[in-house]
């Protein structure tokens, strides 16, 4: 209920391999800010097996009390055991809130949530703060500004955030919560079960945490002029990113699409290559400390949001870039061998 | 015989879509007139269904929620191959959000009769949030699995498909009726022929109304959806653009100094 004391505001949490997830961690960073603001407490549900130790590290990262499923039956994640055991529980203790971490899981999850609690729900938000009755205000980048989404009636109000959107809250290991044990449903008929889960290595430098983040947009032209974008990031030992129409293109894969319904990163450097600016892209790198971006058209709207521009077709300018880069790493690389 | 839905969206064709901006002047949204096409995803829903019916017999019903100028992507479906096509059109189903998008969707399903799979793209190209798969298979108490990459095994009712994660893949074994949410790694779906064209002239769209769903007018549109935009803000970019000049070789080199400035070499 809107105005009372104890308003619940709730984050999912996922763990893969005994580990949390980092974007809960900024998840429940900013549900304790939003808390404050409120008078709330953080309540965080965590379903996995063999997890006992990480309930004090979504306390130390600002959870009240942690709702823990420990069982076999919670690993791996199976739609229909975590939708029922979330559902249930939001039912008794209607929660103000729920913030879902924008990761596959919570990508299938909240949406069945969302149905079942016959409430609404706002996809990869780039911030969220109170309004005027207690809204939480739910912004996501569109048409080149910002769009304000709100659930004026509907609880809980639900959204998926991206890794990378919020800080990563310090630990305070001396916070204390309640943990509370959350049992496998009784008598669920599931029709659907996840076999097995396999993960592969990723390849080259992870694009969340590199320093220096070299994208590439639909203006390569081809797989061709895609591979030498590619060999550039290689060269600069830099993480590869890519624009949706990329994607699209189907030169590379949904893992390296960076923004607002892909990954959000917060690199000292960023290259943006043969790519138009659009702002499902830009909003994912607007954390960027320098960025540069190189398109042949000079109206591009890539100019207007960046710090330094080259104008030039980046089948000609990429390939030359990297031959000097090459000659550069030579002469300096036998001048190290000297030493 | 394996009965099909698949749904699929009338979206402002990606490319032009970009250009529509909200008006740093006036701070409302530049209206233009952009074309409508398929859901870009919604192609591979559709083209799954094809493949299906190519080996099994199969009965495919396509279905899309718009105005009436999305009855021609609804034509569009018949003539790549779909077998009968229903357009939900009324203006009480505007400004529906996804919730209220999957509860229409579902009651209009349910009203088609008994089905076995229903198919959607992963995400509209638009829209972009994913949830109308998942919430239709609430609505229609149905399993989902999202992010559908491969159909591994489709014998017998119990099917196994392959479907996407972080850094890999799940295996996730299924009982039909379901709903899949696909990628565009599922298939190449096929281009329209003048054949498919000519045979989909006899083949029949309906249009339901409000009217025919009978349900309650506050359960769709705007009136249905929990979720409203409140607010839509211009925001001046924060930084200046310095272009560098010069031959190719000047434009290398000075962006190779900004690197080092920078500390990225």
């Amino acid at each position: 209920m809107i105005g009372d004391d104890q308003d619940l505001l709730w984050v999912i949490a996922e763990q893969a391999g005994g580990e949390i997830l980092p974007v809960c961690l900024e998840l429940i960073g900013h549900a304790r800010k939003l808390a404050i603001d409120l008078g709330a407490r953080v309540e965080v549900i965590l379903l996995g097996s063999k997890i006992d130790h990480l309930a004090g590290r979504l306390i130390s990262a600002g959870a009240d009390l942690v709702y823990l499923g420990n069982a076999p039956d919670f690993e791996p994640y199976q739609p229909e055991i975590f939708t029922e055991s979330i559902t249930s529980l939001a039912m008794r203790n209607r929660p103000q809130v729920i913030l879902i971490g924008s990761t596959f899981m919570g990508r299938e999850l909240a949406p069945l949530l969302a149905a079942k609690l016959g409430t609404g729900l706002t996809a990869h938000c780039t911030n969220l703060v109170w309004g005027e009755n207690r809204l939480l205000e739910q912004q996501i980048p569109a048409y080149g500004g910002i769009m304000t989404i709100v659930c004026p009636e509907k609880r809980p109000q639900i959204a998926t955030v991206a890794r990378g959107v919020f800080p990563i809250p310090d630990l305070e290991e001396e916070r204390t919560g309640e943990i509370v044990p959350v049992e496998i449903p009784q008598g669920l008929e599931t029709r659907v079960k996840t076999l097995k889960i396999v993960h592969s290595e990723p390849e080259g430098v992870p694009l969340e945490t590199a320093p220096l983040v070299v994208a590439g947009g639909a203006g390569a032209g081809s797989f061709e002029g895609w591979q030498e974008i590619q060999e550039l990031a290689d060269t600069l030992k830099a993480a590869f990113g890519s624009t949706r129409p990329a994607v699209d293109e189907g030169w590379t894969d949904l893992e390296t699409m960076i923004g607002q319904s892909g990954k959000m990163v917060n690199p000292e450097v960023y290259i943006g290559i043969g790519l138009s600016g659009e702002q499902q892209h830009m909003v994912g790198i607007s954390g960027a400390k320098t960025m540069i971006a190189i398109n042949n058209d000079p109206k591009a709207p890539v100019f207007d949001q960046v710090d330094y521009g080259i104008i030039a077709d980046c089948r000609v300018f990429v390939p030359a870039l990297v031959r000097k880069l090459k000659e550069l790493r030579e002469s300096s690389g036998s001048a190290a061998h000297d030493v | 015989m394996l009965r099909i839905v698949v749904c699929v969206k009338a979206v402002p064709e990606p490319k032009a879509a970009e250009d529509i901006k909200i008006d740093p002047v006036t701070k409302s949204l530049a209206r233009m007139e952009v074309p409508l096409v398929i859901n870009p995803l919604d192609r591979n829903a559709l083209e799954a269904a094809l493949l299906i019916k190519e080996h099994d017999e199969a009965h495919i019903t396509v279905i899309s929620m718009g105005p009436p100028p999305a009855g021609d992507i609804v034509k569009e479906c018949l003539a790549l191959g779909a077998d009968h096509g229903i357009l939900l059109s009324d203006p009480a189903f505007a400004g529906a959000d996804a919730f209220a998008t999957a509860y229409t969707l579902a009651i209009a399903i349910k009203k088609i009769g008994q089905q076995d799979l229903v198919l959607c793209g992963r995400a509209s190209s638009d829209g972009a949030t994913e949830w109308v798969g998942p919430e239709l298979a609430v609505f229609l108490d149905l399993p989902v699995v999202t992010m559908v990459r491969e159909f591994a095994e489709t014998e017998n009712a119990t099917w196994q498909v392959k479907a996407d994660i972080e850094h890999g893949y799940r295996i996730v074994q299924v009982q039909l009726p379901a709903v899949f949410t696909v990628t565009q790694d599922l298939n190449v779906p096929r281009t329209l022929s003048f054949s498919g064209i000519i045979k989909s002239r006899k083949k029949e769209i309906t249009t339901w109304s409000l009217e025919d769903l009978a349900i309650p007018a506050n359960s769709v549109g705007l009136e249905g959806s929990p979720t409203i935009v409140s607010k839509l803000e211009y925001v001046e970019s924060k930084r200046e653009c310095q272009i560098i000049d010069g031959t190719l070789e000047e434009k290398v080199e000075q962006l190779i100094s900004k690197l080092i400035e920078a500390g990225a070499i």
